[in-house]
């Protein structure tokens, strides 16, 4: 790999691993230092590999960069040495040596705990998010900016107060005790499930970028089956419904970037690498008996991997359905749910559901209202739909309702 | 909004009477009549059933086999749900199967404490 495309990769894959390890070390108080010294580390490494080329191990390299500025920042301030010195610096006959502990499993460690602390039930959840993809994920404000829809500026000042917070509330980088980790398991997944969702769901117009958010989510999660203390039903029943979503990732979207729906998708691109990897997590997640919104979540991705339209698969689907929401109601599963309710029964006992929900202010009630009325009133469709445009904020959205309002025209 | 309290009273032995496919097919109506008032935002409570034996203490602390000693009707289970009005509640329950298998549904208002 040529250095200007190995230093994104080596970004995503080393900054978390540096400013975890650095934040471990100097404490989570610190983390902008951890962070600053981890960014430098990059910036040397773009200037130099452009230059002599990239050297033959690249990781060592960095771990040596950033070594090198943990000492000199040290040098440079005093007041911070004072503080940390002693966790850093050791003097041997050699002079003195930094000690920065970069074997793979104080960087695994440091990576999961990082994790918790981000993931404090402390900080409210769009701070969460913002450090997870600035922190965990190594993403820069134009692209949190840019995934979120939102500028820099707001960005900055989230991931500020965020800091701050982390702070304020002594949040340390440490696994919880056994007795908390239960709960504080449940706010990662939590985290971690709306950051997928971020990626998957966002209507930010960059699809690659949407896709590696998707990407750093499972990732992070498949770091915590692969961890002992970490490896339980509910992580291994999120990663499983990751798997099943993303194998339609390129389904969803065609060429000119415009969302494709479920029913329209060309189901010979869905990914099989993907399903398997689903199915293999779903086995790994029934065990025990304890039943998450995740597990009810995952068995709803693999029906909808089945290709058969049948009403036994929508049937599966609608009773999971009925099991999530009576865990943890959500508009977008009351939605759903009817969805399937007509799809395993029919379109006019899902019409008599809808007409219930009450959810008159977001487009998506019309637009599913619409497609139910589709073949059974067309002129109450329309207005549906057209009801449906007006709410929609998206492009994506505007533009697949503009497609079907065009098309119920056409037949006129 | 306030909330109700759904009870379900029903004879013992009509559910004792089912094959296991009138079993799954009634379970898939309760199922879909509570999924209705979930997806609603509707259910406060999922409640649970009740089994079929259990005692009645009753003053000088005689305890009696049964809560149903005079009629054939027991308390089967529960659900709370959130409404405006009882008649908006009452409303509600008559989407439940029990009606169907000839139970009913006592919808009370919950006061809280």
């Amino acid at each position: 790999m040529e250095s200007q495309e190995l230093i994104p990769h080596l970004f995503r894959t080393e900054y978390r691993k540096i400013t975890a390890v650095l934040s471990k070390t100097f404490g989570l108080e610190h983390i902008e230092i951890a962070q600053d010294i981890a960014s430098d580390t990059f910036l040397q490494a773009s200037e130099m590999w452009g230059i002599k080329g990239v050297p033959d191990n690249p990781v060592a390299w960095l771990y040596t960069v950033a070594r090198n500025k943990t000492l000199d920042y040290l040098r440079r301030d005093k007041l911070f040495k004072e503080k940390v010195r002693g966790q850093v610096v050791r003097d041997s006959s050699a002079g003195k040596e930094v000690s920065l502990d970069l074997s793979s499993q104080n960087i695994t460690d440091s990576q999961l705990q990082m994790m918790f602390a981000i993931c404090h039930p402390a900080l409210p959840i769009e701070s969460q998010i913002g450090l997870a993809l600035n922190v965990l994920c190594g993403f820069g404000i134009n692209e949190i900016a840019s995934a979120f829809l939102t500028s820099k500026e707001t960005i900055n000042k989230r991931l500020y107060r965020a800091r701050e917070k982390l702070r304020a509330e002594q949040v340390k980088m440490e696994f919880p005790a056994e007795a908390d980790i239960e709960s504080r398991l449940e706010a990662v997944l939590k985290t971690l499930y709306l950051l997928f969702n971020e990626g998957y769901y966002s209507a930010g117009k960059d699809v690659t970028l949407r896709k590696d958010v998707c990407i750093e989510a499972m990732w992070l999660t498949k770091m915590l089956t692969e961890n002992p203390g970490t490896d339980r039903p509910p992580v291994n029943a999120l990663l499983a419904l990751m798997c099943f979503h993303a194998s339609r990732f390129e389904a969803r979207t065609n060429t000119q970037g415009e969302t494709v729906l479920y029913e329209d998708q060309d189901d010979s691109l869905w990914d099989a690498t993907l399903i398997s990897r689903g199915e293999y997590y779903l086995n790994r997640a029934s065990v025990g008996r304890q039943l998450s919104r995740y597990h009810l979540e995952a068995a709803i991705g693999y029906w909808h991997t089945i290709k058969a339209d049948t009403p036994e698969k929508w049937e599966h689907i609608l009773q999971y359905y009925n099991e999530l929401l009576i865990l943890e109601y959500s508009p977008i599963a009351a939605l759903n749910r009817t969805y399937a309710l007509a799809k395993a029964r029919s379109k006019r006992e899902a019409i008599r559901e809808a007409e219930k929900l009450n959810l008159g202010e977001i487009h998506l009630y019309h637009s599913l209202l619409g497609e139910l009325y589709l073949g059974i009133d067309d002129g109450k469709a329309l207005e549906c739909f057209k009801t449906a445009l007006s709410l929609a904020k998206s492009r994506a959205d505007r533009q697949l309702l503009e497609g079907k309002i065009g098309r119920l025209y056409g037949q006129k | 909004m306030n909330d109700f309290l759904f009870v379900f009273r029903n004879d013992p032995s009509v559910m004792a009477d089912m094959s296991p496919e009138e079993l799954q097919t009634s379970m898939q109506k309760w199922m879909d009549w509570i999924g209705g008032i979930a997806a609603q935002g509707k259910l406060v409570d999922r409640g649970n059933r009740l089994a079929n034996e259990g005692n009645v203490i009753r003053p000088g602390k005689v305890i009696t086999d049964g809560p149903y000693i005079e009629t054939k009707e027991s308390v089967g289970g529960f659900i709370m749900v959130r409404a405006e009005t009882l008649s908006e509640a009452s409303e509600m329950a008559k989407g439940c199967p029990i009606l169907l298998a000839g139970g009913n549904v006592e919808v009370r208002p919950i006061i809280r404490m």
